[in-house]
């Protein structure tokens, strides 16, 4: 699981209300996505293309419980790098399956526009714009396994303990 | 090296001697909750098997009652569930409603040393009761009703020693707007609360504390147990529980001293309650549109009787509306009775039915373009209860009660002494 691809950047403390604001909240998640940021990022939505990668600040994600991951993932983002990443929103992005990676002083290893190299397995992130190497804190095995999966709703379908719905997605 | 109230009962839960920070662990989960969310169609996943109907409980609080047709979609679906499985705590509109959270509260529904899981961020609130409580994903819900376990990441605990009494008109939100407004968030941390000023706090006061924590990114947010808690549980559930304290040889990242008799109330300025607070006195005069009493950490007996006691005698300025919502219907016909809601209609305020409403900007409240609102409830990200545009500030029922009094944010000392 090697990520290489141009990289955004958002700042600290970016909640899931700003990723799913509350006026996309009951849509279909394939139109949940062009809101994405709209409230203070007005049209980045439109802007990421496939396998993009987000750099995140502290606190990644703090805030709801709501899909905010589903929705990054949906846009077409390949995974999120952040020093640290809200416990919610890091659960919700192992079980929808987004890759994410906690990596301290990754903010400021990186400009917008930079292209990242980010080795979810081996827990490296590196920057190629500028060759510069950060270790990352490695993904707990288990969690890697869900991830690999493709998330929870697979596992328990394959179980057959939930039922199978296919879920649109214009992205990928 | 002994463990945190955290670390214990991630260990017991999951058959281990030990766990420290770093660990992940599968953990069988006690109480699992769903909520009206889980079962909004672009949520819910049709669930074949559950893994104990006597572990679950089902509660609709965020869009209610229904305000539009995808919520009322979303509540049949809920009650067909209920039906489906045999589910017999099951709070749908009717006389045993109410936010998830204060259910937990009025019913009894977190026992000490057990674990209990929502897909709401603020299950944290649980922690009061020396329950681990967490909120989870979607996902996660879906996985714990149908397996009754779900993984925890356990992460380094803070612990904050309590020490003193508040004074008059300062309240528990102003406590956990302290350690906001100094520590800012504890992200992938656990928080432990204790010391002698504890005792001095209701089990609603110390729930406002445990509620919050949401806000601090913390993972778990937990209380000892002590006679007060005794008595609040022993009242509502006829379970055998055992409490769990920390060793005294615990390790901990942090150890952080709040003297209660030293706080002042304090206002979280908008779109963060993270490193964000400011003494009340610093935002005198900022008008309003609106005030909001309400929400699983502000919508409780003593909130709302706080309230009453700071608007009594008093009208609610012109401009400005003042929505009061009990937490629970066990809550709002307590206040009924003790005559609370009487003093706050005469005060000119509405009250709405127990629900999540305005809190999260589903309804009863949104704000619009430009608009001002000081608010008791939980969150005041950009947007979050209505219009991007809007600002939310955010203190204590008294505080909200106060600028609804004066039309723009007030000090509470000046009603009550
Ligand atoms: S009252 Fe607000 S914070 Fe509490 S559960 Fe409802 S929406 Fe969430």
């Amino acid at each position: 699981m090697i990520f290489k691809a141009r990289v955004w950047k958002v700042g600290e403390n970016i909640n899931t209300d700003l990723i799913l604001p509350n006026r996309a909240f009951y849509l279909p998640p394939e139109e949940q996505v062009s809101y994405v940021f709209s409230a203070n990022r007005p049209g980045w939505a439109e802007e990421v293309q496939l396998g993009d990668i987000l750099i995140g600040g502290k606190n990644f994600g703090m805030g709801s419980s709501r899909p905010a991951a589903r929705s990054l993932k949906n846009l077409g983002l390949s995974c999120l790098v952040a020093p640290y990443i809200n416990g919610l929103f890091f659960r919700n992005a192992v079980n929808f399956a987004f890759p994410v990676v906690e990596c301290e002083g990754v903010d400021e290893a990186f400009e917008e526009g930079d292209i990242a190299e980010v080795d979810v397995i081996g827990a490296k992130v590196r920057n190629l714009t500028q060759s510069r190497e950060l270790s990352a804190k490695p993904l707990p095995a288990p969690l890697l396994a869900i991830i690999q999966a493709g998330g929870i709703y697979p596992l328990l379908e394959k179980e057959g303990l939930i039922k199978p719905k296919a879920i649109a997605n214009p992205k990928r | 090296m002994g463990m945190t109230i955290a670390e214990k009962i991630l260990a017991a839960k999951s058959g281990q001697n030990k766990v420290s920070p770093g660990d992940v662990v599968t953990v069988r989960l006690d109480t699992i909750i769903l909520f009206d969310n889980n079962f909004m169609p672009s949520n819910w996943r049709d669930i074949q098997h559950v893994c104990d109907p006597e572990r679950l409980v089902v509660v609709f609080d965020h869009r209610v009652p229904a305000p539009n047709q995808l919520a009322a979609a979303g509540h049949r679906t809920g009650r067909e569930f209920v039906k489906r499985f045999g589910i017999r705590r099951f709070h749908d509109v009717g006389r045993e409603q109410g936010i998830s959270h204060q259910l937990v509260a009025d019913y009894g529904y977190a026992l000490p040393g057990s674990t209990l899981v929502c897909s709401d961020s603020h299950t944290c609130s649980g922690g009061v009761f020396n329950c681990l409580a967490r909120g989870v994903g979607g996902p996660d819900i879906i996985y714990a009703a149908v397996k009754g376990e779900t993984w925890f990441r356990c992460g380094e605990t803070i612990r904050y020693e309590l020490s003193g009494k508040l004074s008059p008109a300062v309240t528990a939100k102003d406590a956990f707007l302290q350690i906001a407004g100094v520590y800012g968030d504890h992200a992938t941390q656990n928080v432990e609360y204790g010391g002698a000023g504890v005792a001095s706090l209701s089990i609603n006061a110390r729930k406002t504390i445990s509620t919050m924590s949401a806000e601090l990114s913390a993972e778990f947010a937990t209380f000892e147990c002590d006679a007060t808690l005794r008595d609040w549980l022993t009242d509502r559930n006829s379970m055998a529980f055992s409490a769990v304290n920390p060793d005294s040889d615990a390790s901990y990242k942090a150890l952080r001293f709040v003297d209660l008799s030293q706080l002042e109330p304090l206002v979280a300025l908008p779109d963060s309650v993270v490193n964000n607070s400011q003494p009340v006195k610093n935002l005198k005069g900022t008008r309003i549109d609106q005030a909001y009493i309400g929400s699983c950490a502000n919508g409780t007996q003593d909130d709302i009787e706080l309230a009453a006691a700071v608007l009594k005698g008093h009208r609610v300025a012109p401009g400005v509306r003042l929505i009061v919502v009990p937490a629970s219907q066990m809550v709002y016909r307590d206040v009924l009775k003790s005559g609370a809601i009487a003093t706050l209609m005469e005060a000119g305020a509405m009250i709405a039915p127990p629900t999540c409403g305005a809190c999260g900007g589903g309804h009863m409240g949104v704000l619009a373009n430009d608009e001002t609102c000081i608010t008791s409830s939980t969150r005041n990200f950009k947007g979050r209860m209505g219009d991007p545009s809007s600002r939310v500030f955010m203190a204590s029922p008294a505080t909200v009660a106060a600028s609804a009094i004066v039309g723009s944010i007030a000090d509470p000392r000046d009603f009550l002494q």
